[in-house]
């Protein structure tokens, strides 16, 4: 006879108790200058900006705001390094520079990783695990090229193109200024860089470890401000190279603005990616992915999967399971380990991801939440799918960047392929199938500029990324990410 | 015997498994957890030199845990081998724990059937309220998957009123897809209970196959409606693991199954490590195992 | 009031990640060109080398299957800790004949080697894989793999850089090594070989030998379980040898007859490719 197992009386529902990091060992300062020539210094016109914490709306710091004059102080800066020392320098010792910032990184990693999440809304599992980590890799990576040049372009040397402009988004913020700073440095060439202006503070921080580096002044400049900042370093007479990434619309201004100046640019622009599931797909695991392309870094992201096309068959399976796993995704404080959802980044971005919920409700589609409480202050969204939509209804064609998703169902290879396809952009796309032959015919079908099959968001600094058509030109990682900072001859 | 194939990507499971892992637990969250890892765990001993004296301390430790500690909850169950089983009755005759008894020629399986059914009717008129089967590992891995739903569904008829738990040893299957196959067809074919190991093979439980077997249950519960229970054996002896494994269990399947009888822990020295825990979260001190009582 | 006695250093071997004495019990003596200085070093023996081969063979599979950033960092790691040492490795240089500046000389060429090194660990694989456009519906792909374990002797005239030089490119693509050092300045590689225990290095990755050429220059050349090996020198009548035992277990067979090690010549991609094999795969390309 079975005897009755000694039934507990703990709570009837095991919760997770709050589990914050600390941020006492961490240094934010209060008031961040212009790091110009190897110096912090204050702005010409002495204009402030302030930055916030998006998960409690509290200010964080003052940052400079750079105006014209700044930029031109920034960019003469970069050119008499450029000039004096850095494309005069041996190449073994430029790398040990590099070699340098990825070392230090790695060893303030904690400090970094809490600033982030407090000045971006990301959470900090993310930021601890993913952006940081790929960031000093992203360093390490790109200083052994510097003296190994002559072997990544057959039969062409490979020459510093000068001083590159660049300008960072706030969504992968320190992540972001690796991708840029590490290939272009590694090539000879000097850089200013603009940060966002909703997370400019881990750059900051960069600048410090830039400083700790001894790198010599003005090889990086990090100038804060708005689109207008990002205007007057585009326009700048003196930059060889914009490289940029953001919404294609202001890639577009970029592109009309650099015409006929001769000015070298990369471009990482949006996207609208499909992630297709084949009835043959490892189903649980493809449901992660499907978690992984939208909902993970609160859909702040240009490559994610916000076109889920699911094959017919397996489509209420696919939905049931995503809807459960909905419901275990955490949203709240960043700054707690166990939250897997964060703030969205701005109010603007917030207004800009309802206005689309909003949209698509009115278009027709049929909207699911997960039943997760939302925090009070802050800007929050949680997870949304949408099903009963289709590649007319504006929220499938329209880049959302919020943790939006819109479903689809199909048929057949043909018509996925097809619909995947019928977009203007082309960053990225997943394939979800257990058959070889299949991932390699699809990938070879979807003109994107990074397939993912049976995985999805995976990065690394030895891998290229970048987009076909609307989503940008240009790559970034791995040896195809030197070409934007060399002249081959 | 349904046709859908389950497939499982192996590098995807260990990417769930990995977040599952990096969750946080403190504070009261931890010390629910430790406690209800405890209530959790199946003392075993499944030894060749195994004897009664071996077996009675065993059974006084399973209720005595660590007495200088209050209201600490028991564990769930002793297992055995079956000529040890009415000796664990006996001595646990004063208690809420069950005795638990490996059968059907533990751990490799290799005899008739009929030896078989005639050890599990055996322990279960010796007083065992839980059966543990083994597979046949070797019938599964040529196919004959008729053959080990059968063979399983006799030896849940044999246990009568006695719940059954059926050991995939999945250390043998190797692959997750063969997991997930065997899961679906014990519970099939009428397993209370699945259970990864016997713990002589190694590997023995390991997080990848843990989930794939909560989420089989999982999918076995929303087409029928009957929970299944699940036990990991081998390998567990840290409480961080344990805990671990909760997180695993209550985001998969939920509150329901975070109870003994819906889950177990097979382990030997996990209880101690637990208690040490527990003893170290009320004290604000680090332990040393000298001050907890080995069997 | 008395001086202070010195405790004088023991010079072993390094396998597996330990240092023990040659299993022979015999030594060289290894004096300096005045006849002075007198160090006891191991006389390494065909079962020192056996020993350290079972190793070598254990620690490939960990090591080849660490990622290519992992390997890359732990070179560096080398180059890091061979920084902070210099100063043991001035006084051995001296010792065995450099000038000062010859042997500053010498372990800057050595760190910046290893530094080198560690850029190319995760970058080899993108110069050296290949997409090939067959023509059929296949995805044809072409990966440079690691051979296995290594067996090498490392430079005679170069007691620190020549050893660098061998070691790193053979580990940066993933082998194991079993490398015999210098005869004639053999000081500098058994300290390399504790630079190489503190920077993360798993044991039986680089295992390293002191002793005589001519003794273990047939195990060295003719074990089975050897899949490439690295022969530094111009001796006609040893080359032959090598490649002649080569033969046995069609082991490939590498001669490297630089002068100057010292020179940044000797470094390139190639050193690594030398220890790869390549792999072809074929898959088909359809729905």
């Amino acid at each position: 006879m079975n005897k009755k197992i000694n039934k507990s009386d703990f709570k009837t529902d095991w919760s997770y108790s709050p589990a914050p990091e600390s941020t006492d060992h961490i240094k934010i300062v209060k008031k961040n200058d212009l790091f110009i020539n190897g110096k912090f210094m204050p702005p010409e016109k002495g204009k402030y900006f302030k930055t916030i914490n998006p998960a409690n709306e509290q200010k964080l710091a003052d940052v400079a705001e750079a105006d014209k004059s700044d930029v031109d102080k920034a960019v003469k800066a970069a050119r008499k390094a450029y000039d004096k020392v850095w494309s005069k320098m041996d190449p073994s010792e430029r790398g040990k520079y590099i070699y340098r910032i990825a070392r230090l990184i790695q060893e303030r990693a904690r400090e970094f990783s809490v600033i982030e999440t407090m000045d971006g809304g990301k959470p900090i599992r993310e930021s601890r695990d993913i952006d940081i980590p790929l960031v000093s890799a992203h360093f390490f990576y790109y200083a052994g090229w510097a003296d190994k040049l002559s072997y990544a372009f057959p039969g062409k040397q490979a020459k510093p193109i000068g001083v590159a402009g660049q300008i960072i988004p706030w969504n992968f913020p320190l992540l972001m200024a690796a991708w840029k700073l590490a290939p272009a440095l590694a090539t000879g060439n000097t850089v200013v860089l603009k940060p966002a202006e909703t997370t400019p503070l881990t750059a900051m921080k960069l600048a410090e470890i830039i400083q700790e580096a001894d790198l010599p002044p003005g090889v990086v400049n990090i100038i804060n401000g708005d689109g207008k900042t990002g205007r007057a370093i585009v326009e700048h007479e003196d930059i060889n190279k914009i490289a940029f990434t953001g919404s294609t619309d202001v890639g577009k201004m970029i592109m009309k603005s650099v015409a006929g100046t001769g000015k070298k640019y990369t471009l990482e622009l949006g996207g609208k990616a499909a992630n297709i599931i084949f009835e043959d797909a490892a189903i649980d695991q493809a449901v992660e992915g499907i978690i992984d392309g939208i909902f993970f870094n609160q859909g702040h992201v240009c490559c994610a999967g916000s076109r889920l096309f699911v094959q017919e068959s397996v489509a209420d399976t696919v939905i049931s399971k995503l809807k459960d796993r909905m419901e275990s995704l955490i949203v709240g404080d960043p700054l707690d380990k166990n939250t897997d959802i964060g703030a969205i980044n701005s109010k603007m971005q917030l207004e800009k991801i309802k206005m689309y919920v909003d949209i698509g409700q009115k278009e027709g589609g049929s909207v699911h939440q997960s039943s997760c409480r939302l925090p009070e202050k802050g800007y929050w969204h949680a997870p949304t799918l949408f099903t009963d939509v289709s590649q007319s209804h504006r929220i499938v064609q329209e880049e959302i960047f919020g943790p939006v998703l819109a479903i689809q169902t199909f048929r057949t290879v043909d018509e996925v392929i097809a619909k995947a396809n019928n977009t203007p952009f082309g960053l990225s796309g997943g394939v979800w199938t257990d058959k070889g032959s299949k991932i390699f015919q699809v990938s070879k079908s979807i003109r994107a500029g990074v397939l993912w099959a049976n995985t999805f968001n995976k990065f690394d600094p030895t891998s290229p990324f970048g987009g076909y058509k609307e989503s940008g030109m240009g790559r970034e990682g791995g040896l195809e990410g030197l070409m934007p900072y060399v002249n081959l001859v | 015997m349904e046709t859908f194939i389950h497939r499982i990507d192996q590098v995807g499971a260990q990417k769930r498994v990995s977040r599952l892992f990096s969750r946080s637990i403190k504070k009261e969250s931890k010390i629910d957890a430790l406690n209800t890892v405890l209530s959790m765990i199946d003392l075993t001993t499944l030894e060749g030199k195994d004897s009664p004296g071996k077996v009675k301390q065993l059974c006084y430790k399973a209720a005595h845990l660590h007495d200088q500690f209050p209201n600490l909850p028991s564990v769930a169950a002793i297992c055995v081998y079956p000529t040890m089983v009415p000796i664990a009755k006996k001595a646990l005759e004063n208690t809420n724990i069950n005795v638990a008894s490996v059968a059907t020629a533990f751990p490799a399986g290799m005899t008739s059937l009929e030896y078989k059914l005639e050890e599990v009717k055996r322990v279960v008129v010796d007083g065992a309220d839980e059966v543990d089967m083994v597979i046949s590992r070797g019938k599964f891995l040529r196919g004959e998957y008729n053959y080990v739903s059968d063979e399983i569904s006799l030896v849940k008829e044999a246990c009568g009123q006695a719940h059954l738990k059926v050991i995939l040893e999945t250390g043998e299957l190797v692959t997750l897809d063969n997991v997930r196959l065997a899961s679906d067809l014990a519970m099939e074919a009428g397993a209370d209970f699945i259970k990864t190991s016997t713990g002589k093979v190694s590997p023995a439980a390991t997080p990848p196959v843990v989930l794939i077997m909560l989420e089989a249950i999982r999918d076995y519960y929303k087409k029928t409606g009957k929970k299944i229970g699940m036990k990991p054996a081998g390998g567990i002896s840290k409480a961080k693991l344990a805990i671990q494994y909760l997180v695993m269990i209550k985001e998969t399947l939920g509150q329901d199954w975070l109870d003994a009888e819906l889950f177990r822990f097979g382990a030997s020295s996990l209880a101690n490590d637990v208690l040490m825990q527990i003893v170290k979260q009320s004290t604000g001190v680090y332990q040393s195992a000298n001050y907890f009582s080995i069997d | 009031m008395s001086q202070r006695e010195d405790i004088k250093k023991t010079y072993k071997l390094y396998i597996g990640g330990k240092f023990p004495r040659t299993e022979s019990g015999r030594y060289i003596k290894w004096v300096d060109a005045n006849n002075k200085g007198a160090v006891n070093i191991c006389r390494g023996s065909r079962k020192d080398f056996r020993n350290a081969m079972v190793t070598a063979r254990d620690a490939f599979s960990g090591w080849c299957s660490r990622t290519a950033y992992n390997r890359s960092q732990i070179l560096y790691r080398i180059g890091e800790i061979l920084e902070g040492r210099r100063s043991q490795f001035m006084d051995e240089l001296i010792l065995q004949g450099s000038s000062k500046k010859e042997a500053g000389n010498e372990i800057n060429q050595s760190i910046d080697r290893l530094i080198y090194y560690a850029g190319w660990a995760d970058k080899y694989q993108q110069i050296f894989s290949r997409v090939n456009p067959v023509a059929s519906s296949y995805f044809n792909f072409s990966y440079p793999e690691p051979t296995g374990v290594v067996s090498a002797l490392a430079p005679n005239n170069s007691s620190l850089i020549g050893l660098v030089s061998i070691v790193a490119p053979i580990i940066a693509g993933g082998n194991t090594v079993v490398v015999l050092a210098s005869e004639e300045k053999p000081l500098c590689s058994i300290t390399f070989a504790e630079v190489l225990h503190t920077s993360d290095v798993p044991g039986g990755v680089v295992n390293i030998l002191t002793g005589y050429r001519s003794e273990l220059l047939d195990h060295f050349s003719s074990h089975m379980d050897v899949n490439a090996i690295i022969y530094c020198g111009d001796e006609p009548t040893e080359i032959k040898q090598v490649q002649e035992n080569a033969a046995l277990n069609v082991k490939r067979p590498i001669v490297y007859n630089d002068e100057n090690w010292l020179s940044k010549n000797v470094q390139d991609p190639y050193r690594i490719l030398n220890t790869l094999e390549t792999k072809t795969t074929w898959h088909p390309v359809g729905i």
